[in-house]
C-alpha cells in the first residue's frame, strides 16, 4: 500500500436524492477516519454533466469511482455497508492497524 | 429523484400511432410499423438478427424518415458494431457525424464493481436521455439490456428499476426496441415480456434437414391488428426482407391480354393468341422432353417484346442454359446484356424454402419482370416436404398473379408410375398446364406434347409432336396414321408411303386419261366413217330418185311422142303398122 500517494475518488450522483446524500456522507466519514489528508473526492451530478456518464461508464447512481490507485474500482449503492467499501476500494482501515 | 424521470404518463395514444421501420415487409405485417412512443420487445435466440432488426430499425429511421435514433448496446464497442454492419451498407460512423445516430456502449465488468447499499439507474437513465436529447432522438435501442442482469447482484432493484425505465421511454416519447436473449420456456432469460408488453416480436432461427430458416412472429401487439403467422425473412446486403406471405385473398386482376408463349405451334394450340396475361403455366414431363427449351423460348419470346424477365434456374448455371439454347437457335446472351432478361440460379439446397420464396418475392419487387421463368420447380421439394410446398406455390402464384406477371413453370416428372404429387398439388394452382412426353415406339424416342388444361380459352385436344430443331421448336401438325397419331419416323415412313401412293395414283390417273382419250379418238373415227356411209347411201338414194324421175319424163316423152307418132299413122296406117309390126 503505497501510503505517499493521494486517492481520487469520484462519486457519480444524479441530484441530491436521499441515497447520494447518504453515499457522500457515508464516504466522506470512512476517508477522514481512514486516508486522512490523502484523499480528494470529486462529486459529479450527472443532471448537470450528464456527458460525463459515458467516460467511467456509469449507468447507476451513486456510483464511486476510484481513479487512483490504479486499476479502476467501482462500488455502487448508498456505501452503507463499510466493511464492503474498505475491501472494495482495497483500503487498509486504520484503526485496525 | 430528478424531475421528469419518473413522471407518470397520463397521455391517451388512441388512436395507436405507429412508426414506420423502414424493414423490407415489416411495416406490411405490422400494418404501420412498431407502436409510436411505446417500447417493443424483441427477442429471440443468438444469432437470431436481434441486433441486425434493432439496428435496420435505428439506421432507415435516420436515413428514409429523418428519426434520429440513439443505438445503447450493452454487448458490442460501437467501433465493433459499425464494422459488422458495413457489410449490409450502413454506413454508422456518418450517420454519427451527422448527429443521426448515437451509439453508447454500456459496458458492465462485472470484476471492478462491487455493491453496497441502495442505488437506482439513474446513470442509466442520465445516459440514454442525453443522448436522446443531443440529437433529438424519436428511436432507441437497447441492445441487449439483460446484460445489466449479468453485471449486477441486487436483482430486485434492477427489475423495479427496469419497469421505471420502459415507462420513462414512454414519457420521453420515443419509440423504443429492447432486445432479448431467448431463455428456456420463456420468451426471454430474465422476463422482460413482463415489462414490456406493448409489443413483443420473436424472431427465430430454426434448422430443419440441415438448412436454416429465418422466421418473425408477432407475439403481441397491443391495440392494432397484426398477422400472427410466422413469417420467413432474410438478411442479404439490403438487411432484413420479412416476407408478407399470407395475402392469399383470390381477389388477383384478370387480364384479357394475350400473351404468346414463344413456340408458335402452341400458341396455335391455345385459341391462337398463346397464354393469358398474368396467368401461369406449368409445363411437366420426363426428363429430357424438353421442359427447358419451352421455358426459355418463352423467356426470349418475353424479351423480344421488350419485355423483362427473371429466369429462376434451380438446376443449370445460367452459361448451361444460355450455351444450350445457343444450340436450338436462341440467343439469350444478348437479352442478357441488354438488362432484359435475369437469371438467377441456385442450388435448392442453398437455403429454405420459404427463403427461396423470399429471395424470389425481393427479386420480383426489384427487377419488376413481366415474365418469370421457375426452372423446375419440382427441385424445391427436395428442401421441403409436399405440404410445404403447396403453401409456398401458392403463395408464389397468388403473388405472381397480384403483380399481373406471367409466369412459367417446369416439373420434372418422374419416370416411375406412382403418381407424382407436385403436379397434382401445382395443377389445380396454374391457369395453363400443358404435358410434355416421350413416346417410345419402333425403337425410337419422340417428344409429344399436349394441353392438359388451359383456363378461359378454346383449346386444342390434340396431341402434337414437338420437335426441338436447330432452328428453334415447333409442332408439327396434327398426322392421324391408321393406328392413331404417328410421329417420328413412323410418321416420316407414312408420309414417304403416302406420297409414293399418291404418286402412283397420279401416274394411273394419266393412264386412264389416255384410254379415254384414245376412246374417244376412236369414237371420232367410226362416226365419221358412219358419216360417209351415210352420205354415200343419199347420194346413191338421190340417183335413184333423178333416174326415176329421168325415166319418168322420159316415158312422157315417149308416149307424147308415140301419141303423135299414131296421129301421124293413122294417114298411113298400112305402112306404119306393117313397119311396126316387122
Amino acid at each position: 500500500m503505497e501510503n505517499d500517494e493521494t486517492w481520487e475518488l469520484r462519486l457519480y450522483i444524479a441530484g441530491q436524492t436521499p441515497k447520494s446524500v447518504t453515499a457522500l456522507r457515508n464516504l466522506k466519514k470512512y476517508c477522514e477516519t481512514h486516508l486522512q489528508g490523502k484523499y480528494h473526492i470529486e462529486v459529479i451530478d450527472l443532471l448537470v454533466k450528464p456527458q460525463l456518464a459515458e467516460g467511467d461508464q456509469i449507468f447507476a447512481v451513486p456510483t464511486l469511482v476510484r481513479k487512483v490507485p490504479q486499476p479502476i474500482r467501482k462500488i455502487i449503492g448508498d456505501l452503507s455497508n463499510e466493511e464492503k467499501v474498505l475491501v472494495g476500494l482495497n483500503i487498509v482501515p486504520l484503526s485496525k492497524s | 429523484m430528478p424531475q421528469g424521470i419518473n413522471k407518470k404518463n397520463t397521455g391517451t395514444h388512441t388512436p395507436l400511432q405507429k412508426t414506420l421501420t423502414g424493414i423490407g415487409g415489416f411495416d406490411d405485417i405490422t400494418d404501420g410499423g412498431l407502436p409510436t412512443a411505446r417500447p417493443t420487445l424483441v427477442c429471440g435466440g443468438a444469432g437470431s438478427g436481434k441486433t441486425l432488426f434493432s439496428m435496420e430499425f435505428i439506421v432507415r429511421g435516420a436515413t428514409l424518415f429523418n428519426e434520429p435514433g440513439v443505438f445503447v448496446t450493452f454487448e458490442e464497442k460501437a467501433e465493433e458494431l459499425a464494422s459488422n454492419v458495413s457489410s449490409l451498407g450502413f454506413d454508422l460512423n456518418k450517420l454519427v457525424a451527422t448527429n443521426k445516430l448515437r451509439i453508447d456502449y454500456v459496458h458492465i465488468d462485472r470484476s471492478e464493481i462491487d455493491e453496497t447499499g441502495e442505488y437506482d439507474l439513474d446513470g442509466l437513465f442520465v445516459r440514454i436521455g442525453h443522448a436522446i436529447d443531443t440529437i433529438g432522438a424519436k428511436r432507441v435501442v437497447l441492445d441487449t439490456i439483460e446484460n445489466l442482469f449479468l453485471g449486477l447482484e441486487n436483482k430486485g432493484i434492477l427489475r423495479a428499476e427496469l419497469r421505471r425505465l420502459f415507462q420513462w421511454l414512454k414519457d420521453k416519447k420515443v419509440t423504443a426496441v429492447i432486445t432479448g436473449e431467448k431463455g428456456e420456456g420463456t420468451l426471454t432469460r430474465e422476463g422482460l415480456e413482463e415489462y414490456v408488453s406493448d409489443c413483443v416480436i420473436l424472431l427465430d432461427n430454426r434448422v430443419v434437414n440441415q438448412i436454416s430458416t429465418r422466421r418473425l412472429r408477432i407475439i403481441k401487439y397491443r391495440g392494432s391488428v397484426h398477422g400472427s403467422n410466422e413469417y420467413p425473412f432474410l438478411i442479404d446486403e439490403d438487411g432484413i426482407s420479412v416476407l408478407p406471405v399470407t395475402s392469399l385473398r383470390l381477389n388477383a386482376k384478370a387480364s384479357t391480354e394475350r400473351i404468346s408463349t414463344g413456340v408458335p405451334g402452341l400458341d396455335k394450340m391455345m385459341d391462337g393468341k398463346g397464354i393469358y396475361k398474368g396467368s401461369s403455366m406449368l409445363i411437366s414431363g420426363t426428363s429430357g422432353t424438353g421442359k427447358t427449351s419451352i421455358a426459355a423460348s418463352f423467356a426470349t419470346e418475353c424479351c423480344k417484346r421488350n419485355e423483362r424477365c427473371i429466369y429462376f434456374a434451380f438446376e443449370e448455371s445460367p452459361e448451361q442454359i444460355t450455351r444450350n439454347m445457343q444450340s436450338i437457335g436462341m440467343d439469350m446472351e444478348k437479352y442478357v446484356k441488354k438488362g432484359l432478361l435475369k437469371f438467377q440460379a441456385a442450388r435448392p439446397t442453398m437455403y429454405g424454402l420459404e427463403m427461396h420464396l423470399v429471395v424470389i418475392y425481393k427479386l420480383i419487387k426489384q427487377f419488376k419482370p413481366h415474365c418469370v421463368v421457375i426452372d423446375p420447380i419440382t427441385n424445391l421439394i427436395t428442401v421441403g416436404s409436399s405440404s410445404e410446398i403447396q403453401s409456398v406455390l401458392t403463395r408464389l402464384i397468388d403473388f405472381l398473379q397480384t403483380q399481373q406477371t406471367s409466369a412459367v413453370f417446369t416439373a420434372l416428372t418422374p419416370y416411375n408410375i406412382l403418381k407424382e404429387q407436385t403436379d397434382e398439388t401445382i395443377s389445380s394452382l396454374v391457369d395453363a398446364w400443358i404435358q410434355v412426353r416421350d413416346i417410345e415406339m419402333n425403337g425410337e424416342r419422340n417428344r409429344a406434347l399436349y394441353i392438359m388444361k388451359s383456363r378461359g380459352m378454346n383449346h386444342s385436344n390434340q396431341v402434337r409432336e414437338f420437335l426441338i430443331s436447330s432452328r428453334g421448336l415447333y409442332l408439327q401438325d396434327v398426322y392421324l396414321g391408321p393406328e392413331g397419331v404417328l410421329t417420328g419416323s413412323a410418321r416420316e415412313a407414312h408420309m414417304l408411303q403416302k406420297r409414293t401412293e399418291e404418286i402412283l395414283q397420279k401416274h394411273s390417273l394419266s393412264k386412264n386419261e389416255k384410254a379415254i382419250e384414245r376412246k374417244n379418238q376412236e369414237l371420232q373415227l367410226k362416226i365419221k366413217g358412219l358419216n360417209s356411209e351415210f352420205d354415200a347411201i343419199r347420194e346413191e338414194l338421190k340417183n335413184d330418185f333423178v333416174e326415176m324421175q329421168l325415166k319418168k319424163d322420159v316415158a312422157a316423152d315417149n308416149r307424147i311422142e308415140l301419141t303423135r307418132l299414131r296421129e301421124n299413122s293413122t294417114l298411113t296406117d298400112s305402112d306404119s303398122s306393117t313397119k311396126n309390126k316387122k
